[in-house]
């Protein structure tokens, strides 16, 4: 049961890394938060106490429903539905993907086992989530693709969390969740920002901040119109 | 030798155009149409076998050895080919990558035979033809190797001997995978839908047709045959893994087996109608996915 | 009573949301500002209190860090409400680019103002690791606002990178929590709580590699939000695409937070031995930070941008400090307290040339001292002091690790040291002398005078930097070893 669901897990960070259409995409993070919260449900043995219930819900009301809802919502009015010609192109990210799985695999063994009975894919499928999420977020021109990116950085830092067997404490657990619900909110009302100023959402075009010295035109004060406008000398 | 592996081969032999027969009527009732006759390739064989056959002054030997080279491949495969659980006609340790070159070998006579026309078209198939096989070989030979592990043997007659339903309750995602995968390997091998239309005749979208386009009479006889035991011979590797039945009874498990092939023909006569055939550009990814699926498996295979 | 410091700002918060019109607003801004720097004193005289096992507790390095983050803020708050007082309402034209633009609501800024304090209050005041980590993200939360407070498309970029890099980092960071927390796992051990107090007194027993694993990520984490270099990329946009008072507030009290989460790590990795794995990565990354921001200041067309430059320079050298130990570390310090006042005077008077200026070019800037006489007094002083010269605080800071780099016979960093330092003074003073003598342009209005509110909170800071310089106080001083000695120092 947990296998199918971390083989699940695998095949969501190949399949996003494969991806182009954006909502596509969308809806294969809400799906990782549905498996997240069933492997956190899951994965610690002994009690099943309220505060384990109370965080696998939170976490799929938040990760599986809202923060998709977000994104998809700062997307309105975008004009945009694929990512076209990331940096690297789809076949050779997912050649990384599977690399990374691979090299998951190999940290993965130097982790003391502090778990015996979890199976032993938990960590270097969480690792390769990570690598995935960071992945998206370098490899991708989309802001929208980053932010997902980030979205399952986290999660999978959290399933090393589950992994590692490292429980902290329940209003930290609570204050991480509502942290990354916090940060989605925000990029989602950025990127809505974004995609009204800039009529795109491409965030390698976001590039006007530079450190060259051209970037300030030669400025004259035009007396008769009381402006400072570029000047003429 | 015993009778069973000499049965196999000889069902192998007599069923295989069965199998586009099936294709096909499935298609015709997902089209509310009545069809081609379920034996219809018999009769074409039979009728290709008569006619005589014309062969172009650019072509030398290797255009009217390709199709019998390829015959003889196919028919070598089939022989290595356990039919269910049951033995095969040959079979030894590693003849698994015998089966893979002898496919190989089969690609390899197709494509030179369509070069030595000379013309743009068979050019232009065998290049499709090649790009695609060569996507699809990792995918295959991944996940002969992750049952090849699961079941400990590197025959092919070996694994599917011991393939069981409780490999299956050990391993399931790992052979859910290749499964899958190999299911995509199918369809892209024996150029069906979604990787190519076999029906097709436009210069633009054909792979497998075009490549065969200038092979008459017997030699095209040959060629729809080679074709039917090229499904017959995937497919069983398929049905095997899918449904690895333990009746006891040698009969029962050729029962089985047979159902098995049927029923993998009728659901992909039932992709072919559902599905449309891919942009070109989209089968490599199509393939590669299938080949990142049989990694992964191979991956959970090693990590057991 | 320190929960109160972080109730106060909170609810101010939450009620800055609630008021509808910008006057009782910008009270209640002042007022919590105030009512924080009251309680700030009143405990901070007390001294470093509460229960090892407490989540909230100030230690000996919060006792230097609170002070400095409030009274910085007092100053802001003042200031920031006389600029929104005068600031136009409605759509302004952009000086740069002439397009149209507005600033966000009034109430979304107060409000994450006082967020803003909320949270690097708790950053300062958490002493369990994971809370430590929510406090830090919701600095970075909190604060995208405020720079997107000028709305248009430059700020836009500033606030998408903030975001972005600065949470990755910080989800770095929480991996690194996870491997201390698996650092200080032992099997058949009940389960160690990630407080600092209670890691430092279990040191013993904590597993090596891993801690020194987790500091590295800490490091890169944290370290990112504190703009040490390569990881500072985010930095010199957000902080000058934001206005001058959340300028101030990012880079004179949140990279000293954000410099926080390192240290309590390294406290930990001290007390289990592993301190000078930590120190030879924190004196690598300041040196670089110093470098690569050595480099960008000099020929920098942009004063702002110069400012925040500065900022990965000093925080460069607080690693530098802290890297080095012994006397080092008192300077590292020091240092902090030093740079954060003139920082933020800085930064406060860049707002008061750019209201006027309206331009961000340092060639086009020229006699602020001749049409602003306070704050171009105060701009060339800010530049003596930030750049190390005496009288000044930093000149006493900065001299005391180059002291600490000599006393360990580690020339070569001392050498690297020196000529970053002149590097960036060279830089600087060919970008803000010019801009404050010479002979000024004409306005499109004549400039009325200078605002108390503009003025005056700039000016304290300084004296304050000032006095620094010439005398530090008993208190302060042994406040500032007991610190130093947390990490390591002597």
């Amino acid at each position: 049961m947990m296998d199918v669901l971390l083989v699940l897990l695998a095949l969501t960070n190949l399949a996003l890394l494969g991806s182009s259409r954006l909502g596509a995409c969308i809806n294969t993070v809400a799906l990782q938060g549905v498996l997240l919260a069933l492997l956190s449900l899951f994965a610690p043995t002994g009690e099943c106490s309220l505060r384990l219930v109370v965080l696998s819900i939170g976490m799929l009301v938040l990760k599986a429903f809202v923060c998709p809802w977000l994104l998809r919502r700062a997307l309105r009015g975008a004009r945009v539905s694929r990512e076209i010609e990331p940096f690297i192109g789809y076949t050779a990210s997912l050649m990384i993907g599977l690399l990374a799985l691979g090299l998951s695999f190999w940290l993965s063994e130097r982790f003391p086992r502090l778990r015996p009975d979890l199976s032993p894919l938990v960590l270097p499928v969480a690792l390769a989530t990570v690598f995935s999420g960071l992945f998206l977020i370098v490899s991708r021109r989309k802001a929208l693709t980053q932010a997902l990116g980030y979205l399952v950085m986290e999660n999978g830092i959290f399933a090393i969390g589950v992994a590692l067997s490292q429980e902290l404490s329940f209003l930290v657990e609570l204050g991480v969740l509502l942290d990354v619900f916090f940060a989605v909110f925000v990029m989602g009302i950025t990127l809505f920002h974004i995609q009204r100023e800039f009529d795109h959402i491409d965030a390698d075009r976001l590039s006007s901040l530079k450190d060259w010295s051209g970037r300030f035109p030669k400025m004259a004060f035009d007396s008769e119109t009381k402006i400072l406008r570029e000047g003429h000398e | 030798m015993r009778l069973l592996d000499i049965i196999s081969l000889l069902l192998g032999v007599l069923l295989a155009p069965l199998l586009p027969g099936i294709i096909n009527r499935t298609k015709a009732f997902f089209g509310g149409r009545k069809g081609q006759p379920v034996l219809q390739l018999y009769y074409d064989l039979y009728k290709l076998l008569g006619k005589g056959a014309v062969y172009s002054h650019t072509t030398s030997w290797v255009f009217r050895a390709g199709p019998v080279v390829g015959l003889a491949a196919m028919l070598t495969a089939l022989a290595l080919v356990p039919c269910g659980g049951q033995g095969s006609f040959l079979k030894f340790q590693g003849d698994l990558l015998l089966f893979a070159y002898l496919l190989g070998l089969l690609r390899f006579f197709t494509v030179i035979a369509a070069l030595d026309t000379g013309s743009a078209f068979e050019g232009m198939g065998a290049s499709r033809e090649v790009q695609i096989a060569a996507l699809a070989e990792p995918a295959f030979l991944l996940g002969l190797s992750v049952v090849a592990l699961e079941t400990g043997s590197l025959s092919l007659t070996g694994i599917f001997e011991r393939l069981s339903f409780e490999t299956w309750a050990s391993a399931a995602p790992a052979l859910l995978l290749v499964a899958a995968a190999w299911l995509v390997v199918f369809l892209a091998e024996n150029a069906r839908i979604p990787v190519d239309d076999p029906n097709t005749h436009l210069e633009l979208t054909m792979i497998h047709e075009v490549m065969v386009l200038d092979h008459g009479g017997p030699d095209f006889a040959f060629v729809l045959y080679t074709s039917a035991l090229k499904l017959w011979v995937l497919g069983a590797l398929l049905a095997a893994l899918a449904l690895p039945a333990r009746t006891g009874h040698p009969a029962g498990d050729v029962a089985v087996f047979l159902c098995g092939q049927f029923a993998l023909a009728v659901v992909v006569g039932a992709i072919e109608s559902t599905m449309a055939r891919l942009r070109l550009v989209r089968v490599p990814q199509l393939l590669v996915a299938a080949g990142v699926l049989s990694a992964l498996a191979l991956f959970l295979g090693l990590v057991r | 009573m320190i929960w109160t410091l972080v109730l106060v700002p909170g609810i101010a918060g939450f009620l800055a949301f609630l008021l509808r019109s910008d006057r009782p607003r910008r009270i209640l801004l002042l007022a919590a500002a105030l009512a924080h720097a009251v309680l700030t004193a009143v405990v901070c005289l007390e001294g470093p209190q509460g229960l090892p096992g407490d989540w909230l507790r100030l230690d000996e390095l919060g006792v230097l860090f609170l002070p400095l983050t409030s009274a910085l803020f007092l100053a802001a708050a003042w200031y920031g409400v006389d600029y929104l007082a005068h600031e136009v309402h409605g759509p302004q034209r952009d000086p740069e680019e002439g397009a149209l633009f507005s600033n966000e609501p009034e109430a979304i800024f107060i409000g994450c103002l006082l967020f803003f304090l909320t949270t690097m209050t708790l950053v300062i005041l958490s002493q369990h690791f994971g809370l430590l980590w929510v406090s830090v993200e919701a600095t970075t939360l909190v604060s995208a606002p405020l720079i997107y407070f000028h709305r248009h498309h430059r700020s836009l970029e500033a606030t998408w990178k903030y975001l972005l890099v600065c949470s990755v980092g910080i989800a770095l960071a929480l991996l690194g929590t996870f491997l201390l927390a698996l650092a200080a796992s032992r099997p058949g051990c009940e389960h160690v709580p990630l407080l600092v107090q209670r890691l430092m007194d279990d040191a013993g027993g904590l597993r090596a590699e891993w801690l020194k694993v987790a500091f590295v990520f800490f490091l890169i984490g944290y370290g990112t939000k504190m703009g040490l270099a390569p990881l500072h990329t985010w930095l010199p946009d957000a902080h000058s695409e934001a206005p001058s008072v959340v300028s101030a507030l990012l880079s004179g009290a949140l990279l000293n937070c954000a410099f926080l989460g390192i240290l309590r790590v390294q406290q930990v990795c001290v007390a289990a031995g592993e301190g000078a794995f930590g120190r030879d990565l924190l004196v690598l990354f300041g040196l670089l930070s110093m470098g690569l921001a050595a480099v960008f200041i000099l020929r920098q067309p942009d004063f702002k941008r110069l400012l925040a430059y500065s900022s990965v320079e000093h925080m460069g050298i607080m690693a530098l400090g802290v890297g080095l130990g012994g006397v080092s570390a008192f300077g590292a310090f020091l240092h902090a307290l030093n740079h954060s006042l003139t920082k933020g005077m800085l930064f406060l008077i860049a707002g008061n040339i750019l209201v006027l200026y309206r331009t961000k070019a340092v060639a086009d800037v020229r006699g602020v001292w001749r049409v602003l006489p306070v704050s171009g007094a105060l701009w060339m002083l800010g530049f003596l002091a930030l750049t190390g010269s005496p009288p000044f605080g930093p000149f006493l800071s900065e001299f005391t690790i180059l002291k600490g780099a000599l006393e360990q016979g580690r020339g070569a960093v001392a050498v690297a040291y020196l000529f970053f330092l002149a590097l960036a003074f060279v830089g600087m003073a060919s970008a803000i002398l010019p801009m404050a003598q010479g002979a000024p342009r004409e306005f499109s209005e004549k400039p009325s005078g200078e605002r108390l509110g503009s003025i005056v909170p700039p000016a304290l800071l300084g004296a304050f930097v000032l006095m620094l310089g010439v005398y530090v106080p008993e208190q302060l001083q042994t406040a500032i070893q007991t610190a130093a000695r947390a990490v390591g120092g002597p």
